[in-house]
């Protein structure tokens, strides 16, 4: 292009035609330099299809970013130092009592700095519905079965953000070194005791010294609002590009199929319906941080480890743990001069084990069925009646242990005894997921029994009519081809087949260990009892010809 | 008044002279009732025994025995003091309804001047805790809210939560919130230790704490302000959980609904 | 594995007539009938619905306009201290309601305003779009595997193997060095768990137990049966001053030298090594629990039970505070305490195991 020849000659004149306005030409000069035109060709008017629990998603993005907002505000006027101050400020209640600077500027951020209040209650409140909108969000793409391909990676992303979420959470909950929060770090302390070789050392580094030291608040800041923001910030990036780039998947309908998306453009409708959303969501989170307390540091008083105050829970998401690490039986093996603390061990790796339970699912099930297809239209939770039940019994093997975490407060409210909750909790925690999935399975099963009535004999109009020989019949009416075809969009996987036991060659055949497991488990899934068979077009055919009346 | 003797054969008349006949000899009554009271004050201690005596015999000698004795159901009153008394009939827990793992807190069924004669008897079975006078349990320092916290928090948060809203302890048992609990009636619990609480005795909290304790309970559980907004009961994150489920996450879900909604269309005609 | 497994089971690609069998598409009550036709809303067909929606919409943009109005105005207004009483919330703080509802009506008007908008002007047409396939060709696939193999053949990583070998070798060094530096992030554990504050009690130097209340030493008759108090170190020789709030390690020192002090009538305990560590009744337990480290003292003074409030481990003082409940794997250690002279409770030795939880170098 430039040769030594040109170099003497004006610039050559651009080829691209003149911009109409001001506008374009600084699109223009971005496009020179950026290349925006080619990113913005295929996302302008990018196809999002509409569906509220599409919108999940977005309530764990937008709070994620107002969480982001008035934390970097909060930080402002934090002080993450555990030096002791003598409190003298405007709270009279704790007027001479001996805090660390954290708490006391917590203290000041709520009572003299105007709007502070309402902006650390934005963060906490936004905190809980955050993490609260990532489950829902994550139980959404579960039930409908979108993480299957090419969405496996980006379900991983997700579920890592859920998981560092927990965690940024509890840090979070730990830096105002109130009375709750210090008696949840020293809960951290014991977890971490309990581990076998290594933990006295973790303890000790971690803390700088002995519990409760001056280091852990110090650490733990910049770890909340450094360390782990990061890190999910990059992740929640890939996890919007892998959004952008695999499309949106969408529900069975007329005119959806696995090849497109179809909905609104994203220039402008959803431009204006997502961001709006954005306002909508911190609209909503301010309100509720101006009609609702969240975390009064200032009841609680300043940590002292020798100082409680009863319903010492963590935040909702960690309650789980909580719920673990309280209906745990007091194990512990104490031999050859050591000591391990099983009553806390046991449920320290419980708790990424039954998260993991549910991360590495799209993996097992993708392996029962084999299909090594793409996945766009999703699964109504009826027509996946294992999947479903499974995803039931997990939710509610959550919900179990949530309500362990919570059973002095169950106690109290229910009067009921403390000590039977936590027996039931420990019963429950095997016994109530097996029940769960067996009753969701069934619901699932007739649903879908219900849905091939529908498609085979119509719907029920509610009109009666009497026949000539005095039957009474309620008139069915046919279904419009538009319902007929989303009623019997799904795809029905047939259960694998195990090889036959000798080979063509009349050689005995040796099959696997894993291919019989997965042949079973195929046909627990897909089996006669897994689902029931879709209506095919000959019996409808059959039904409506042969005798068409009713 | 022409009125009103209109409607003198009226059906209800009748009834609406009772009520109020009724009423006013009960006033009257009550009206000179303390004037009596006043004449008998020289003898006011050993007449309030008696009287004390005559009431425990009649609401209270089935569980503890005629002479407050005991039996198998209920526990010796010898030593227990007139503040024990005070406390539990003053809180309705005593006499108790029916057995269970905690005697509750309910309406008094007991006058305080009642109250004050069974306790006068109870303590005259057996030197015990006194029934504390107002200034006893009322703290004058002004920075009495701030040391009664930590102690408080020392003390008694364990159990009563951090705002006094109660807490659950073992086999149905509960520590009860101290929300609108009589001053006098914080008092005499840390004083008598009432079923299974323990006592906070003089010897090792002195009265002036006792003090400061009450004036904290008094502001933390009643007079405080909820500077954030709605309290959601004082009882941590568990009820911020259900609220930001149902109310954030829920009202955030049904605006979902709205944007993603499709428009309603016109209709065809 | 999979080879020998039956997958052509798998259901046909949706949208081409899967199940339908014989039925030709062209009678297949069940096939796609396409996207329906686009039905117009009120506002797409009648002018003045327009109008009014776009009416409402600036209405909407208006009021949060005055919201964020109200907002500064509350700002420089209203007086931070002032509590106000706003039904149904109670007695809060006026500033903070003013500004988060003002705040809030402010942004969810924009919200409301734009997503009103977008459902009312702007087009409701369906658009479908064309997906194509995640995975790449054939001939992509086999052109970026060879040039993979190019690069990998110029770069001489798999022939010249001393230069892979030591490469791998320094790159796997070179993390310690970070691994390292984490080393002084605190001490080593040493017998740091396993002593308490108490350790400088001997019967010569004994150590008086102080009322954590009254910051006093305590006499045994001053603990009343069924009462509870809690006691801390008084002055040792390290700590002429015994155990002040003030003190630049009273944190640490308190985490585990917090005592529960109760007293049981002598026939009631259970445990005679427990009441031969007592005094006269009294017994001194760490008030630490051995669960996870939380200040145990629900002391139900009827039972003698001591539930932690954390995670209810529970306790029966009565009988060396054997675990009968709960999470926690050991009994709360018992501090050995007399009287000395005059009268004073006091320690003469330091626990006899590690209070607080367990961890793995504790023998027991």
């Amino acid at each position: 292009m430039s040769s030594s020849a040109s170099a003497k000659t004006a610039a050559p004149a651009s080829t691209r035609a003149k911009p109409a306005n001001k506008a374009e030409a600084a699109a223009d000069y971005l496009d020179g330099r950026l290349g925006i035109y080619s990113l913005a060709k295929s996302n302008l008017r990018k196809i999002f299809p509409d569906h509220w629990s599409f919108m999940l998603g977005e309530i764990c993005l937008y709070t994620f970013i107002i969480i982001i907002l008035t934390g970097v505000y909060l930080t402002l006027f934090f002080k993450p130092s555990m030096g002791e101050v003598v409190y003298n400020g405007s709270y009279a209640p704790l007027n001479g009592i001996r805090m660390s600077e954290a708490y006391a500027s917590t203290l000041n951020i709520s009572f003299e700095v105007r709007g502070g209040l309402l902006i650390r209650q934005i963060h906490h409140w936004a905190a809980i519905v955050f993490v609260a909108a990532m489950f829902v969000h994550m139980m959404r793409v579960f039930f409908t079965g979108a993480f299957r391909k090419p969405r496996e990676i980006n379900w991983i992303f997700g579920f890592l953000l859920l998981f560092l979420g927990f965690f940024d959470g509890f840090l979070g909950y730990s830096l105002p070194d109130d009375l709750l929060s210090g008696t949840g770090i020293r809960f951290m302390e014991g977890a971490i005791l309990a581990v076998p070789l290594v933990g006295t050392y973790i303890a000790m580094f971690l803390f700088g010294g002995q519990f409760p030291g001056t280091d852990i608040v110090p650490r733990f800041f910049t770890i909340h609002v450094l360390l782990i923001p990061g890190v999910m910030l990059g992740l929640l990036v890939a996890h919007l590009i892998l959004v952008f780039y695999h499309k949106h998947t969408q529900w069975a309908g007329p005119g959806r199929t696995e090849k497109n998306v179809v909905g609104m453009p994203l220039m402008p409708v959803y431009m204006a319906k997502a961001g709006g959303f954005f306002f909508l969501v911190f609209g909503i989170i301010a309100a509720m941080s101006a009609i609702a307390s969240v975390n009064p540091v200032w009841a609680y008083g300043p940590y002292r480890p020798d100082q409680v105050s009863t319903d010492a829970q963590p935040d909702w998401y960690m309650g789980f743990a909580e719920g673990l690490i309280r209906v745990m039986p007091g194990w512990e093996i104490r031999a050859w001069g050591h000591t391990l603390n099983l009553g806390v061990f046991i449920p320290l790796m419980l708790f990424p084990l039954v998260l993991l339970m549910i991360a590495v699912y799209p993996f097992i099930e993708a392996w029962i069925t084999g299909d090594k297809r793409e996945h766009h239209i999703l699964d109504r939770p009826r027509n996946a009646p294992v999947r479903t039940a499974l995803g039931a019994a997990w939710i509610s093997l959550y919900l179990v242990l949530l309500s362990g975490g919570g059973n002095d407060l169950i106690a109290t409210h229910f009067h009921l005894s403390l000590n039977d909750i936590t027996y039931f909790v420990r019963v429950g925690s095997f016994v109530v997921p097996v029940i769960v999935y067996f009753v969701t399975k069934r619901w699932c099963l007739g649903l879908q029994r219900r849905d091939k009535d529908k498609v085979l004999h119509g719907r029920e109009t509610g009109v009666i009519k009497r026949l000539p020989h005095g039957e009474f019949i309620e008139v069915h009416a046919q279904l419009p081809q538009d319902k007929l075809h989303t009623l019997t969009a799904h795809e029905q996987y047939e259960p694998v087949e195990l090889p036959a036991e000798v080979d063509e060659n009349g050689v005995a055949r040796k099959v696997g260990l894993m291919t019989k497991t997965r042949a079973k488990l195929s046909e627990g899934y897909f089996g006669e009892h897994g689902q029931i068979p879709k209506p095919t077009a000959e019996e409808h055919q059959e039904i409506t010809s042969g005798h068409g009346h009713h | 008044m022409k009125k009103l003797s209109a409607r003198r054969r009226h059906p209800l008349a009748a009834l609406v002279v009772l009520l109020f006949a009724l009423v006013a000899s009960g006033g009257l009554y009550a009206a000179f009732a303390p004037a009596e009271k006043a004449q008998a004050d020289s003898s006011a201690q050993s007449l309030a025994i008696d009287e004390g005596k005559r009431l425990f015999a009649v609401g209270c000698s089935s569980c503890h025995g005629l002479n407050g004795q005991g039996t198998t159901m209920g526990p010796s009153l010898v030593g227990v003091g007139s503040a024990a008394v005070d406390f539990q009939v003053g809180t309705g827990r005593m006499p108790a309804q029916q057995p269970g793992a905690q005697v509750p807190r309910k309406q008094p069924i007991y006058s305080q001047p009642e109250i004050d004669q069974l306790a006068a008897f109870v303590a005259s079975l057996g030197p015990g805790p006194v029934t504390p006078t107002k200034d006893q349990y009322t703290a004058t320092e002004t920075d009495a809210i701030a040391k009664g916290g930590e102690l408080f928090r020392t003390n008694c948060s364990q159990c009563h939560n951090f705002a006094g809203a109660g807490g659950a302890l073992t086999q149905g048992k509960y520590a009860p919130s101290l929300e609108n609990v009589d001053p006098k009636h914080i008092y005499e619990a840390m004083q008598t230790g009432p079923q299974n609480m323990p006592s906070f005795p003089d010897s090792t909290m002195p009265e002036k704490q006792k003090q400061e304790i009450v004036a904290f309970v008094r502001y933390q559980a009643n007079e405080a302000p909820n500077p954030g907004g709605l309290s959601l009961g004082s009882l941590g994150p568990v009820t911020e959980g259900l609220f930001g489920w149902i109310f954030g996450l829920g009202v955030l879900i049904a605006i979902a609904i709205w944007v993603a909604a499709h428009t309603t269309k016109a209709k065809k005609s | 594995m999979s080879q020998d497994m039956s997958d052509d089971k798998l259901p046909q690609a949706h949208g081409a007539g899967e199940g339908h069998g014989d039925v030709a598409a062209a009678d297949n009550p069940f096939a796609d009938p396409g996207l329906p036709p686009h039905e117009p809303r009120r506002t797409d067909i009648d002018e003045r619905a327009a109008k009014r929606a776009e009416r409402q919409v600036s209405l909407l943009f208006i009021v949060s306009m005055l919201a964020t109005v109200g907002f500064i105005a509350s700002y420089v207004a209203i007086d931070p201290s002032k509590i106000v009483y706003v039904f149904p919330l109670g007695h809060i703080n006026a500033l903070n309601f003013a500004l988060g509802m003002t705040l809030g009506v402010a942004l969810f008007c924009i919200g409301a305003g734009a997503v009103h908008w977008a459902r009312t002007l702007m087009s409701d047409v369906e658009i479908a779009d064309d997906r194509h396939a995640i995975e790449a060709d054939d001939d992509v696939r086999a052109d970026v595997i060879q040039k993979f193999k190019t690069g990998a053949a110029e770069s001489g990583f798999g022939r010249r193997k001393m230069i892979r070998n030591t490469l791998i070798g320094s790159m796997a060094l070179v993390p310690l060095s970070g691994v390292v530096l984490l080393r002084d992030l605190g001490p080593l554990p040493e017998e740091k768990l396993d002593v308490t504050g108490w350790k400088e009690a001997t019967p010569t130097n004994p150590i008086r137990l102080i009322n954590m209340n009254t910051n006093l030493p305590m006499k045994a008759e001053d603990i009343g049966v069924g009462s509870l108090t809690f006691a801390k170190p008084g002055p040792s020789a390290l700590r002429p001053g015994g155990l002040q709030e003030s003190d630049e390690d009273f944190q640490e020192a308190i985490a585990t030298d917090a005592l529960m002090l109760v007293r049981l009538q002598p026939t009631d305990i259970k445990d005679p090594q427990s009441a031969a560590l007592g005094f006269e009744g009294v017994l001194a337990y760490s008030k630490i629990c051995t669960h996870v480290g939380c200040p145990i003292s629900l002391y139900e003074q009827q039972t003698h039970h001591a539930l932690c409030p954390c995670h209810q481990s529970t306790f029966d003082l009565s009988d060396g505070a054997r675990v009968i409940f709960g999470p926690a794997g050991h009994p709360l250690p018992q501090l050995k305490i007399t009287t000395d002279a005059s009268g004073y409770l006091i320690a003469t030795q330091d626990f006899t195991l590690p209070v607080g939880p367990s961890f793995w170098e504790r023998n027991a």
